[in-house]
């Protein structure tokens, strides 16, 4: 019950490839963290930070329409905002479409996987039109360079990031005694108690009301808007020094410095290693993890002062990894990428998409099976547990999506017999088989393969 | 899944020929007959509704003190009874209010504590439970299941994409979104069953898929009817599938069938910033929900109540950005035929510094369990012991307030 490169594909990775082979040892799976992000540069996303001049272009546009409203050029300024919302709009779109791209052909899932976990661990939601289709360009910004390296280097990302500070409300936070507030503003709470709860200790007993107020308190002068993005204001941050789990930070002339003080020591809390090892435990393995293996993560973690690697390291040289196979079910998106994967979806085809299309056959399905895109319900992001996945509802519009989709997508399905090896390999069980050889169309074989308990959990 | 219906499964998968016919997938399934004619509608409102701007304690001399900005646009003609005031973007339930199937319940919460988590807060409140019980599987409105007679699949809804928890449980309920469809050929039921069998998680959501596609006639057994222009109507379908309206229809269908119970959640309540907006965003949700329940369910409007509930309130003060944080007391709402409304239930604590939670937020005063204990104790029959024991562990239970009309 211990490695095989099929359930590390399926298990670590996006699942198997007719293209490409699956890892042959957890050596290669680290290693593809090791070596260089090639798909990255195969299929590009630009960062947030190059949106900029994008959304301040959409920005005049509109104010220019607005003061321009009754005069000649009414209709021309109009048009004017219309296609620079378009503009971005569509480039957000196709930069999105690089993501499926990527986890099709890449040599590398398994960072494509910690790139979702994190992101999700550290979910945003666009706070208006302009941002709403950012997520990509969030993750490559903020998550993408920091998954192989140290937890604190992204949490230091996250926490300067304008989709992060303008999600959970940072950006209107003022310290109630500093100049900014001129006494009519002051704090909001939102981001501080989310930033221990969910990003760093985890909800529990580390920490109480007055801690989240004092880190409150502490972030203040962090704030971002869409045309400038990130900065730290001075005259935001609250006066004087705050206490957190009894460590002082500040007290002279604010500045980021202590704040990255505070999110450096939160990290290598002995909390926080748990919190981050159990939920990537969680993620990857099961819904119940083995404590052992949970210690052991966070024990790595701890003796590589907040690395993340060695973490990754013992999970997967942990046994419980390897027995524990198949407790997970893949999320809509895991199963939708790895779907296209197995049938090797031409990336071409994929870019080439039309915005209907995609909302037909991805976005929408995506939105049925109960994860619709870059829109979670709240800042703890997706559920985990299989039950919360596999419901009626979000089982029909699966099996729905598995029997509809890879036809709009291909001309000729392969034969579902030979499909079922190609995709399952040796998990392909008496079942599938059967079920491979007996459907009466391709088309039903293919979705039938697709909406099996072998392809969707792992 | 039903026992019945599990050993109907079970034996037919084992024999892939079976006939087709003696497939129930394949015929429309009766409803059967269901316990009484009273309906309970449950709210979830995710996010912590800020239950001091919703249902005003204007006659509470703090209250413009504490939310200068937020009382901004308080009127003489959204006031409620003198010391209450509704939020304006409710005013469209002020006939239900008139009509008494509208009430509310000041300063309740739950009995989780000073965490002020969302997550763990809704956990707590569709649980049921008290704060030292350790996160219990099954939810409060399954647990009144098991103690009903004559309980169906079809006697509890739970409605939209969610897996609601308040509804997870040992007593059978169905789970469907209002979008859900199910489009395949008879051989491909048959190889699914197949595929399904030795997995319980997917064998029993695939069966009920299946059982309720085909009972809400929302099934098709042509694997290949979906053109573009279908996947394009189904994808409209989806896009409005999540709105309170929709879930409501939906719910306000299945109570007029054979269904009883129904729950579903509107989320959107966390109003840290810019609360104005955003409440009266949610709001109009919740309040154009209740109606489209009230007009959907016709005469059946008498025999339901409906109780919208949140994980916590909010803090006393408004903070710095025009919203406010986390807090602790909070409001629930009450509507329908059944409820004797008019009313704003609950003891009052007072507003002061002193009478406050940790000096910060409102003081909650009763269990916020105790109103749906007592609709369930008026409209189900059930026993002051079965609620206190195994409905909502650990509630002490007092007089009703005679929230039934």
């Amino acid at each position: 019950m211990g490695f095989s490169p099929t359930k590390a594909a399926i298990r670590f990775g996006e699942g198997l490839s007719p293209d490409l082979p699956p890892p042959q040892s957890i050596e290669d799976i680290l290693g593809q963290l090791a070596s260089r992000d090639t798909v990255a540069d195969l299929h590009p996303v630009p960062v947030f930070s190059a949106l900029l001049p994008d959304f301040a272009a959409v920005t005049n546009a509109r104010r220019a329409a607005r003061r321009g409203r009754d005069t000649d050029d009414a209709e021309a300024l109009d048009d004017a905002y219309r296609d620079a919302r378009r503009t971005l709009v569509r480039s957000q779109i196709s930069d999105a479409k690089q993501m499926f791209a990527r986890s099709i052909i890449t040599e590398a899932p398994f960072r494509e996987r910690l790139v979702r976990f994190w992101g999700d661990h550290f979910t945003v939601v666009g706070t208006n039109a302009m941002m709403r289709n950012a997520v990509p360009h969030y993750l490559e910004e903020a998550i993408r360079p920091h998954v192989a390296g140290r937890f604190a280097d992204m949490l230091k990302a996250v926490v300067t990031h304008p989709m992060m500070l303008l999600y959970l409300d940072q950006s209107s936070s003022f310290g109630p005694n500093s100049p900014a507030a001129r006494g009519r503003r002051g704090l909001n709470e939102n981001f501080a108690r989310e930033l221990l709860e969910l990003h760093i200790l985890g909800v529990g007993h580390s920490y109480a009301q007055a801690d989240v107020h004092e880190m409150a308190k502490l972030l203040t002068g962090l704030t971002a808007n869409a045309a400038q993005g990130f900065s730290f204001r001075p005259n935001r941050a609250e006066p004087g020094a705050e206490i957190i789990l009894g460590r002082s930070y500040g007290g002279e002339s604010a500045n980021l410095a202590d704040i990255f003080e505070a999110l450096e020591n939160l990290a290598l809390h002995p909390t926080t290693a748990n919190h981050l090892a159990r939920k990537l435990a969680v993620h990857f393995t099961s819904d119940t993890p083995d404590p052992a293996m949970v210690d052991a993560m966070a024990g790595a973690y701890r003796d590589a002062d907040g690395a993340l690697m060695p973490m990754y390291n013992a999970m997967l040289n942990h046994r419980f990894s390897w027995e524990s196979f198949g407790q997970k079910v893949k999320q809509p998106i895991d199963f939708v990428t790895s779907a296209f994967r197995a049938l090797s979806l031409p990336t071409r085809s994929v870019e080439r998409l039309k915005l209907n299309k995609l909302r037909s056959y991805v976005a929408g399905p995506l939105s049925a099976m109960g994860q619709p895109l870059f829109q979670p319900d709240g800042p703890d992001g997706w559920p985990e547990a299989a039950e919360d996945w596999i419901t009626p509802q979000g089982l029909a519009a699966r099996l729905q999506w598995s029997m509809a989709a890879p036809s709009a997508f291909y001309r000729g399905l392969p034969d579902p017999r030979g499909f079922a090896e190609s995709a399952l390999a040796d998990l392909a069980d008496d079942r599938v088989r059967f079920v491979a050889r007996s459907a009466e169309t391709r088309r039903e074989g293919i979705g039938l393969i697709l909406s099996s308990p072998a392809f969707q959990r792992r | 899944m039903s026992e019945l219906d599990r050993r109907a499964f079970l034996l037919r998968s084992g024999a892939l020929g079976c006939s087709l016919s003696a497939s129930p997938f394949l015929t429309p399934v009766s409803f059967a007959s269901t316990p009484g004619d009273n309906r309970l509608v449950v709210i979830i409102l995710r996010g912590a509704m800020d239950g001091l701007d919703v249902v005003r304690p204007y006659g509470a001399p703090e209250l413009q003190e504490y939310r200068p900005r937020l009382m901004a646009d308080l009127t003489d003609d959204t006031d409620l009874d003198g010391f209450y005031a509704l939020h304006p973007a409710l005013m469209g339930l002020m006939p239900l209010w008139r009509s008494g199937d509208l009430a509310f319940a000041q300063a309740v919460s739950t009995p989780y504590r000073d965490k002020r988590s969302h997550f763990d807060g809704q956990d707590l409140l569709e649980a049921g439970t008290g704060q030292d019980v350790l996160k219990p599987r099954d939810g409060w409105l399954n647990r009144l299941l098991q103690t009903m007679p004559q309980v169906t699949s079809e006697t509890a809804f739970a409605v939209g994409r969610e897996d609601l928890k308040l509804l997870s449980g040992a007593a059978p309920v169905s789970s469907w979104s209002p979008d859900g469809r199910l489009d395949l050929s008879p051989q491909a039921r048959l190889l699914l069953e197949q595929v399904y069998h030795e997995d319980p998680l997917f064998r029993d959501a695939g069966l009920e898929a299946l059982h309720l596609a085909e009972s809400l006639g929302v099934a098709s057994d042509d694997s290949f009817g979906l053109s573009k222009r279908d996947m394009r109507l189904q994808v409209n379908m989806t896009a409005e599938a999540g709105q309170a309206d929709t879930l409501a229809q939906f719910a306000a269908t299945r109570l007029n069938e054979s269904a009883r119970i129904a729950a579903f959640s509107i989320s959107g309540w966390d109003t840290h910033r810019a609360q104005q907006r955003g409440l009266q965003r949610v709001l109009q949700k919740l309040g154009s929900a209740i109606l489209t329940l009230k007009s959907e369910l016709g005469s059946n409007w008498e025999h339901t109540a409906i109780v919208a509930m949140t994980e916590f309130g909010r803090t006393a003060r408004e903070n710095g950005s025009m919203g406010t944080d986390h807090g602790t007391g909070g409001a629930l709402i009450l509507a329908g035929g059944a409820i004797s409304g008019g009313r704003v239930f609950g003891e009052w604590p007072g507003l002061s510094e002193r009478d406050l939670y940790a000096r910060r937020d409102l003081m909650p005063t009763q269990d916020v369990r105790s109103y749906p204990a007592w609709l369930m104790q008026g409209m189900f029959g059930l026993k002051q012991a079965a609620l206190e024991l195994s409905v909502f562990p650990g509630l002490k239970l007092g007089r009703d307030p005679g929230l039934l009309a």
